[in-house]
């Protein structure tokens, strides 16, 4: 089985709140530090990825963050253009006015052309050698299969011209698992988990290779062995009193706030289980413990980072 | 819990329809059932919650597995077993994309045989999923329908996960542009007539070669079907719209208050601003409770993080059947206010949130992290109380 990191293009999709972008910002961070020139991707234009480096704004044209580590925000017109300007060797849209409008229509109408010009552009980087890694921050999972789909789907509807050429060295890239992979964040919660095992089904269609799963957000046990009895003792009246009185200080509420955490700990072991279950064990799966952080900027990033690390090695 | 003049379930009398929005994640699917739940249980008449994607669970409970478009009353035998007595009706419907746009080609078709060539089209049957957000269209077209069809005397709807919160306001819109766009009619332009401009047939050449000749007829083909159904669709996406517009609808935003979705929602609530929509109330979700939050159990946390032998030796004083081992209840102790301190970080950085997103809203109901998940009535009772 090929490693996570050891593939050239990865695609990081999740359930909308799962902390998608923050694992997808850790996962290029961790490449670049072993080493690896690594570009991160925006898909969804949002800022997301750059703000979990506290970087600012990013466009179409990589931006080096950290040493070999680039950014850059999908475009789907400025991949066009590019394509055009590579493919067609036009001037870069000196003459095109009506004809990029019209493909901007197109490209809003017909399906999956505005996901292979994204899918097309990030296969190119990696088939051209530019990096060594492309850490893709893709769709949200409802919307990732459309994307990864999106050069069969094309290929399917065109029989002849360029874009068909194109789409076969794209899906030779994308089904070979040594090469692309798709990475799913989850959270140990019921709809997350749902929805994972219900896109680990449908990658199958796509022929693109499951890297891993990533759960996020993992509650450690409150309590080790023999820990627990000694708590439920403790919260007996009797024995919580002494205990305000030893603290000088009411502790009902630090008891109220252990029992809070013991049934949150308890419902996500359940889904955590579900989804070990459903995905078998020959699956890669890697735990992030929930962070308990201030902020979701460069700080959680590190941590996620280091955690993905310590999972990896 | 709610703070503010009025109520959830005030508002829930006032409106005919109430749009349930956020990010994804956030809830939203069983927010827009324990709303339709409420209006059902306490203020009667004919409640319809129109949901996107639940739960397989709660899909279920409320007997909504492979229904299609097709709504269906939930049981009373599945309030009663939650201990419910309700007023009215709920009436629960799933929104079915692909089917809700045969439907819709069935309704604007001119002729039989435009309506069976589209339905038969290759493209549309690739596209019917995905076309100009067609989900987000969809979903505003069925509550349109809905509406006016005069059944329910209450719509809440859940909104569709899209990429970002607010694409289906602009759906409407989005759709009667798509439909008259010049660049249409310009593509459209050689397979209508055999004159192609000779200022267009550069364009057309490389087109070509691009696409190909046989993907460019396909689609010219696609979009002049289309093209009859031009008058039909516009004015229903303008009806959509005014729906949206009109005082009897309200929107309700919910949201985490983790900063991605705070954030998403907050842009959301300046766009229902800006259009001059109603925001009817704000839904704080998942919230921790504010006793984390306390000053004295905190310093307690931190006392039995910092001395837990200390802690623990003068409490086996009076109670040694705590444990027989000084070490393991020392352990004990330190964890617990570990775990305090833990949760209250992030209980300090949700009321900081709380308070910059909670000002948008007359009505903004914190909902605590609810000890299981919602899968049956009772659950969503449980919520709905929440919610009151």
């Amino acid at each position: 089985m090929v490693g996570v990191l050891d593939r050239r293009l990865l695609f990081v999709t999740g359930k909308g709140g799962v902390g998608k972008t923050t694992v997808a910002a850790a996962l290029g961070l961790l490449a670049a530090r072993e080493g690896r020139r690594t570009l991160m991707c925006e898909v969804d234009a949002k800022g997301d990825l750059t703000a979990a480096f506290e970087a600012g704004e990013v466009g179409f044209s990589p931006r080096e963050l950290e040493p070999r580590l680039f950014a850059m925000t999908m475009d789907t017109e400025e991949s066009l253009k590019e394509y055009l300007a590579l493919q067609l060797h036009l001037p870069r849209l000196a003459r095109l006015g009506p004809l990029a409008r019209t493909f901007d229509f197109l490209a809003n109408a017909a399906p999956g052309v505005k996901e292979v010009l994204t899918v097309g552009k990030l296969a190119w980087e990696v088939r051209e050698r530019h990096y060594d890694l492309v850490v893709v921050d893709a769709a949200a999972s409802g919307h990732v299969v459309g994307q990864l789909r999106a050069p069969q789907a094309i290929n399917e509807l065109l029989s002849v011209g360029l874009v068909r050429e194109q789409t076969d060295w794209m899906m030779e890239l994308l089904n070979d698992p040594a090469t692309t992979g798709v990475v799913i964040v989850a959270a140990p919660e019921e709809m997350p988990v749902t929805e994972s095992l219900e896109l680990v089904d449908q990658l199958a269609s796509t022929g693109v290779d499951l890297a891993a799963v990533v759960v996020n957000r993992v509650l450690p046990e409150l309590f080790g062995r023999g820990e627990e009895e000694v708590f439920a003792r403790l919260v007996e009246p009797a024995a919580s009193a002494a205990l305000s009185a030893a603290l000088r200080r009411p502790v009902h509420r630090v008891l109220d706030a252990a029992r809070l955490a013991m049934t949150l700990r308890r419902t996500r072991a359940a889904h955590l289980s579900r989804l070990r279950q459903g995905l078998g064990p020959e699956r890669t799966v890697l735990y992030v413990p929930e962070l308990f952080t201030r902020s979701h900027g460069r700080r959680a990033t590190v941590q996620v980072t280091e955690a993905l690390a310590a999972e990896l090695s | 819990m709610t703070t503010g003049g009025s109520t959830i379930e005030q508002l829930l009398a006032a409106k005919e329809i109430v749009v349930v929005c956020g990010s994804g994640g956030v809830g939203k699917t069983s927010t827009a059932a324990a709303l339709a739940t409420i209006a059902a249980a306490d203020l009667g008449g004919k409640v319809l919650v129109l949901t996107v994607d639940p739960a397989r669970r709660l899909a279920a409970a409320m007997g909504l597995i492979g229904l299609g478009n097709a709504a269906r009353r939930v049981s009373p035998e599945a309030f009663a077993d939650a201990g419910i007595e309700p007023r009215g009706e709920l009436w629960a419907a799933m929104l079915d994309t692909k089917q809700s746009w045969d439907d819709l080609i069935r309704r604007h078709a001119p002729d039989a045989a435009t309506r069976d060539a589209i339905l038969a089209n290759p493209l549309y049957r690739n596209v019917a999923g995905r076309f100009v957000q067609s989900h987000d269209y969809i979903a505003m077209e069925r509550l349109f329908e809905l509406h006016s069809s005069g059944v329910y005397d209450l719509i809440v709807v859940d909104t569709p996960p899209t990429r970002h919160a607010l694409d289906f306001l602009e759906a409407p819109e989005r759709m009667a542009e798509f439909f008259s766009s010049r660049l249409l009619r310009w593509l459209l332009a050689p397979y209508r007539s055999r004159l192609v401009n000779v200022a267009s047939r550069p364009f057309y050449q490389v087109a070509d070669r691009v696409l190909g000749s046989a993907f460019l007829r396909d689609i010219a083909e696609f979009f002049m079907l289309f093209q009859s159904m031009y008058d039909g669709f516009v004015e229903r996406a303008k009806a959509v719209e005014r729906v949206l517009e009109d005082r009897r609808t309200t929107f309700v935003v919910v949201t985490t208050l983790e900063s991605a979705p705070a954030h998403e929602a907050r842009r959301f609530v300046d766009v229902l601003v800006s259009k001059r929509l109603h925001l009817g109330a704000l839904v704080l979700n998942r919230v921790l409770p504010a006793e984390l939050l306390d000053q004295g159990s905190s310093d307690a946390a931190r006392q039995l993080r910092a001395t837990p032998e200390a802690v623990a030796a003068s409490l086996l004083v009076d109670h040694p059947e705590l444990s027989d081992d000084p070490k393991l209840l020392a352990r004990v102790l330190q964890e617990l206010g570990d775990s305090f301190l833990n949760f209250q970080v992030v209980a300090k950085r949700e009321a900081e949130q709380r308070a910059e997103i909670g000002v948008a809203a007359d009505i903004v109901v914190s909902v605590p992290s609810l000890e299981t998940d919602i899968f049956d009535i009772a659950g969503l009772a449980r919520l709905a109380h929440q919610l009151r």
